[in-house]
């Protein structure tokens, strides 16, 4: 029986839990701080030491635990590439703009547990030698911020945060940020970008790796809600009994968004890699099934920007034996457990863990249309392939929903967007703009196909300048 | 009319300024804040804003331009941001955004944010605003609704109207510009 597991959720869940640090604290609240800060040096054997820092950058490291922002790159690594030896401050960015569409899952703990997120941030800033950290919020969170604005009041009055934390002489201060409603202000460069007053234009990588020039061109990590909280869960129970959850390259657990097409769409938390998509959309525990009489028809596994499966869509992946061997595999995508390494080697990605799912009462055309205007609004328009590219896309599919396209609009549609991605532009958006494009062409064509013809034929004389 | 800005409006900047390294990285707080008090950014918000964070104006306003959430005419009492990416989309919101449109006299087809005749409303397509569980969502001013439908959208138009009817008689229609 697939279940949810909770870690992140587990309080939340609980009746009658709010969001005051009272509350927190009867919750065991602060414990892992408490833990962290009362660290030792431990001796090694050739008699150096290691220090309490780095004994909780160990722990993250040892956990596996996995950026639950988007990319899903190593927590531990990322820290470890900070520079530690530039003499400048470093500085870390709580990622709290919450924008990739389909995902919901950061605005669960900032409404209703902040204190969560106010101590794993904490405790990541001790690990890391942070004195200021910001928690960069979307702009349309009003009501969060002012949670969190209170929540962090709470921690400073309670002697968590400010000077001398706990009497350690360890001092912090953490700082809400808002945004303006820009979806760019996600991607980490953008936000630092932003985070220093100016256009959230992403920056070059290299040289403008965070870790090593980040804000006010300083050592800067930047986390997402999420990851930061896990940090908590990880220092409370120790990197390897978190890594007994999940499987060993998708540890711990994960907030999956559901929504679309499903009775009961919502936030639910799972351990990474032990449920499949079929779980997460027919299990009772989970999206409980469809409504009735319909039947699946895609589902969009890692927010808007992923690539997207069919129903019914065999994948391959590569899987590791009882006896440690890799092999080969064919399975249906329903079967496919929910996991980073999993579902990217099916040739998507479980991204910002949003899944959209479709039945088939959805048009495709429809559908993409609805995602290209989303990327064709948000490009923040420094590199031409993508600031022109999503809006050229945006209108082909704009033209076809609305049953004026014509049969040449396939190959051009298909055109500009491989002609997007490939190192092509400065983030990552060029690529989320144009694989839902590229997928639902492949996978739904037959789809796209057939609304050019119904409108050929209503319409044989129809000349080119009528399009528009 | 001169511009001016309250005490504690200033008070408010000034420590939401002091929180920063570099006082640039404010702008948006600061802005968010002008907004607040003055319902949109003006031109001698932005002069003053770049004067007090040592900026050009044009600093400020490309800020003020690029993000979707500034505006630089006021809007009316009631703001309603309508959810309009897929989740909501599938959940019928553009069908909702037709039908406030329509009832309000508005273009539902129309790009950008529109006003009401009476200065009322201004209803706007924004994009997805993270909580597509709850689909479909519409925010008035500060409040999120979640899984709105036609009737609960009616409602919610009432009770703005009933809301503002009875700010007037407290004397409150003149703040807000209301002709009675
Ligand atoms: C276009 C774009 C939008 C993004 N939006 C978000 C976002 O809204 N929230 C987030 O946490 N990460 C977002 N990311 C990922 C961040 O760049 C960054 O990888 C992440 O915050 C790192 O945190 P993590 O390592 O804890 O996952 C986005 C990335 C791109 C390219
Ligand atoms: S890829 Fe698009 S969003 Fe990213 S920097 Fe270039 S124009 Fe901006
Ligand atoms: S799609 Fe409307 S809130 Fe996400």
């Amino acid at each position: 029986m697939p279940s949810e597991r909770h870690l992140i959720l587990k309080n939340i869940r609980k009746p009658g839990y709010s969001t005051d640090i009272e509350c927190y604290l009867r919750h065991g609240g602060y414990q892992a701080l408490r833990k962290a800060l009362a660290l030792q040096p431990v001796a090694q054997p050739d008699g150096t030491a290691i220090g309490p820092k780095e004994q909780i950058r160990r722990e993250v490291e040892i956990s596996g635990l996995r950026g639950r922002g988007g990319a899903g790159f190593s927590c531990g690594m990322k820290w470890s590439l900070v520079d530690r030896k530039s003499g400048k401050p470093i500085y870390l960015v709580c990622n709290a703009d919450e924008s990739e569409p389909g995902t919901f899952k950061d605005r669960q703990i900032i409404h209703r547990d902040p204190h969560q997120l106010i101590e794993g941030m904490i405790i990541a800033c001790y690990a890391n030698d942070v004195h200021l950290a910001f928690i960069y919020i979307r702009g349309e969170f009003i009501e969060g911020a002012r949670i969190l604005e209170r929540a962090l009041e709470e921690a400073r009055a309670a002697g968590f945060l400010g000077r001398n934390i706990l009497g350690t002489g360890y001092d912090l201060d953490i700082y809400i940020h808002r945004g303006a409603g820009a979806y760019i202000c996600g991607e980490e460069t953008g936000l630092i970008e932003s985070l220093e007053g100016k256009r959230p234009y992403p920056r070059i990588k290299p040289p403008y790796f965070p870790a090593v020039l980040g804000l006010y061109q300083c050592p800067t990590i930047v986390n997402n809600v999420e990851t930061l909280c896990a940090v908590k869960h990880i220092v409370d129970m120790g990197g390897a009994e978190y890594a007994r959850l999940g499987t060993p390259d998708n540890t711990g657990t994960r907030l999956v968004c559901i929504s679309g097409h499903v009775k009961r769409p919502g936030c639910y938390e799972i351990e990474v890699g032990k449920v499949t998509f079929r779980d997460l959309i027919f299990d009772e525990a989970f999206g409980g099934g469809l409504h009735d009489a319909r039947q699946l028809k895609a589902i969009i596994p890692g927010g808007v920007s992923a690539k997207v499966f069919r129903a019914g869509e065999k994948v391959r992946v590569t899987k590791r034996a009882a006896d440690g061997k890799m092999f080969e595999t064919e399975m249906d995508v329903l079967d496919l457990p929910y996991d980073f390494t999993s579902v990217s080697a099916a040739g998507s990605m479980s991204g910002s863990g949003a899944i959209i799912v479709l039945d088939d009462s959805a048009d495709m055309v429809e559908v993409l249309a609805n995602i290209s205007e989303f990327f064709a609004h948000e490009s923040c328009g420094q590199c031409t392939p993508c600031r022109e590219g999503s809006l050229w896309m945006a209108k082909i599919l704009r033209r076809l929903a609305k049953g004026n396209g014509q049969p040449a609009d396939l190959a051009l549609l298909l055109s500009v967007a491989d002609q997007i991605p490939g190192g092509r532009t400065i983030c990552a958006f060029g690529e989320a703009c144009s694989w839902p494009v590229q997928s639902l062409l492949v996978k739904f064509g037959d789809e796209f196909r057939a609304k050019v013809q119904a409108t050929a034929d209503k319409r044989p004389d129809r000349a080119f300048a009528e399009v528009q | 009319m001169s511009w001016a800005l309250p005490k504690e409006v200033e008070e408010k900047v000034d420590s939401l300024v002091g929180r920063y390294p570099q006082p640039r990285s404010a702008v948006v707080m600061v802005l968010h804040a002008l907004q607040e008090h003055f319902g949109c950014i003006s031109p001698e918000a932005i002069e003053w804003t770049a004067r007090k964070l040592g900026l050009r104006p044009i600093n400020v306003l490309e800020l003020v331009t690029f993000y979707p959430m500034f505006r630089r005419e006021p809007f009316g009492r009631f703001h309603l941001r309508i959810c309009r990416t897929l989740s909501c989309a599938l959940a019928g919101s553009h069908q909702l955004h037709r039908h406030i449109c329509e009832r309000l006299g508005l273009n539902p087809e129309k790009p950008g944010p529109q006003t009401s005749a009476d200065g009322l409303f201004t209803v706007e397509f924004v994009e997805c605003l993270a909580s597509c569980g709850t689909a479909p969502v519409i925010m008035c001013n500060e409040t999120q609704h979640e899984q709105m439908t036609i009737e609960q959208v009616d409602k919610l138009l009432d009770e703005c109207r009933c809301k503002c009817r009875t700010e007037r008689q407290g004397g409150l229609a003149a703040e807000h510009g209301f002709e009675p």
